[in-house]
């Protein structure tokens, strides 16, 4: 019973792509167009072991641009968590900043885009800066919100416990507001992990990353090398959440934090 | 030694008015060393805010606060706070709760884990050391909140209607509770509550508190040795002066309801 509905989530996958090779096989479409699946699983293989452009595989690809995902991300975190937490403790200063955040945060990160190039240049510096802009403020704004629902009595009592300034914000606000900063990272993480072909758009020196292994099958005509990067996409970006929502549930089940 | 108040005055600003709204007015008391005070009120008087600013959690508009000769102008570590709601730090178990205190004064984690295990075994907490409040009930919760209150060594103990929140049959073994723990460290005890009954079978004073703005309306001795008996007619006496009291406040304080 239970396998069995574990194994119900790939039947649609695989009707899915049983159509998609039926349709492509009768000649209905153009498979030049539109490769089949087993094609695109070819290329992946192909992607695998001789590279694109030949000699750069697929693995360093991976590497590079998880590489780039995690400075950007970790550089929004660190920018991020701390900025989060002083706004959700001070109304005055969060007043006067979430004008600014609000402006800021509908303005895709794509659209920066031209202004980075122009200040970072080409490479993994302005790669690094849209990521981090497509991860800073789900992290903001999800740890003022958590700051903000934290009972303002458990502050009053770190303060009669002898607590600080600085040991208000390790001891109550960060552990107190930490499911909703988990939330914001992941969000934060997974926007960060879409911008990425965008951003390596920007240009890469090195040769590799995914976004930039893509562009050069566009370059070459060779869609079923852009669906197997797209595919790797999906797959890498899936992995990831799932890697940080355990890492989300084992801090949760040793703290518990909110298991009342 | 003893805590003595002086002409304390607090108001407080609305947002939506210039004008100022005072919370309490001439309040001056001395309260022995050792003594067990009990505070009743209508209420909404003011009775949390006269104990806020004891615990030094908000500063009074005019007048001044002595602890042994020292005046409080902020939170030190001569007073502990027991809240209503607990006030417990959800992410943390018993043990780290109860030494927190410790923890902010940065006293090694092994000596805290000593002191705090003598308070778990004191109050009945034991085979409990590694819960989370959640995992808790009502009563061991306040037995926690008692003991990292007290564990700082602090002279005067102020509690905020700290078994509100029980059943009457926990509230009575909480009450004995607490006078046995009162018995045996002698601190000074202050002790909010609306319960008349409570008030009497607690304390050695009972201070009655007017309607807002709050002064200080009655203050009764109550002679009765401990252990009180509830049913003698002693108690009743007492009862009935306290009772006879807030019956007065409740008919002033219904003056200035306005029908609509």
């Amino acid at each position: 019973m239970k396998i069995s509905q574990r194994y119900e989530r790939f039947i649609c996958i695989a009707l899915l792509l049983g159509l998609w090779e039926l349709v492509c096989t009768s000649g209905l479409v153009n498979p030049i167009r539109i490769p089949p699946p087993h094609s695109i699983a070819l290329a992946l293989v192909e992607l695998f072991t001789r590279g694109l452009p030949a000699g750069h595989l697929l693995y360093r690809h991976c590497m590079e641009s998880l590489m780039r995902v995690g400075c950007g991300f970790l550089a929004a975190l660190a920018i991020g968590l701390p900025l989060g937490l002083v706004l959700g403790r001070f109304e005055r200063l969060r007043r006067l900043c979430t004008p600014v955040v609000e402006l800021l945060r509908p303005i895709p990160p794509l659209a920066w885009i031209p202004l980075a190039i122009l200040w970072f240049g080409i490479g993994l510096k302005s790669a690094v800066f849209i990521i981090f802009l497509g991860c800073f403020f789900p992290i903001v704004l999800n740890t003022v919100s958590g700051v903000l629902t934290v009972d303002r009595t458990l502050i009053d009592a770190a303060r009669v416990c002898g607590a600080d300034d600085r040991r208000i914000f390790t001891h109550v606000l960060l552990p107190a507001a930490w499911p909703s900063v988990c939330t914001g990272m992941r969000i934060g993480l997974g926007i960060g992990w879409m911008t990425l072909v965008a951003a390596e758009f920007t240009g890469v020196k090195s040769g590799y990353g995914l976004g930039y292994m893509i562009m050069t099958a566009r370059d070459i005509q060779r869609p079923d090398f852009v669906l197997a990067g797209m595919a790797l996409i999906g797959v890498v970006g899936f992995c990831l959440d799932m890697l940080l929502q355990k890492l989300q549930q084992s801090i949760i089940t040793t703290r518990k934090p909110h298991a009342a | 030694m003893a805590l003595i108040l002086l002409d304390l005055h607090k108001s407080f600003s609305r947002d939506d008015s210039a004008e100022e709204v005072p919370a309490l007015r001439d309040i001056s008391l001395t309260i022995e060393a050792g003594s067990f005070v009990t505070i009743i009120g209508p209420s909404g008087c003011g009775k949390s805010t006269l104990l806020r600013l004891i615990a030094g959690l908000t500063q009074p508009t005019s007048g001044t606060i002595e602890l042994d000769g020292a005046s409080i102008n902020g939170v030190c570590d001569k007073t502990g706070f027991v809240f209503q709601d607990y006030a417990l730090f959800p992410w943390l178990n018993v043990i780290d709760n109860i030494a927190f205190p410790l923890e902010m004064k940065s006293v090694p984690s092994q000596e805290r884990t000593v002191q705090a295990q003598e308070y778990v075994k004191r109050f009945g907490l034991s085979g409990f050391e590694h819960s989370y409040p959640s995992e808790l009930s009502g009563g061991m919760r306040q037995r926690v909140a008692i003991a990292r209150s007290l564990i700082d060594n602090a002279e005067v103990l102020l509690m905020d209607e700290p078994f509100g929140a029980l059943d009457s049959q926990t509230r009575t073994q909480m009450q004995q509770f607490l006078l046995s723990v009162w018995q045996e460290t002698h601190r000074t005890v202050l002790f909010i509550t609306h319960n008349i009954d409570e008030a009497v079978f607690l304390g050695q004073r009972v201070i009655c508190l007017t309607q807002r703005p709050a002064c200080v309306g009655d203050d009764i001795r109550i002679e009765a040795p401990y252990p009180r008996d509830v049913t003698s007619d002693e108690f009743n006496v007492y009862r009935r002066a306290v009772l006879k009291f807030l019956d007065r406040e409740h008919a002033e304080g219904m003056h200035d309801i306005v029908p609509c």
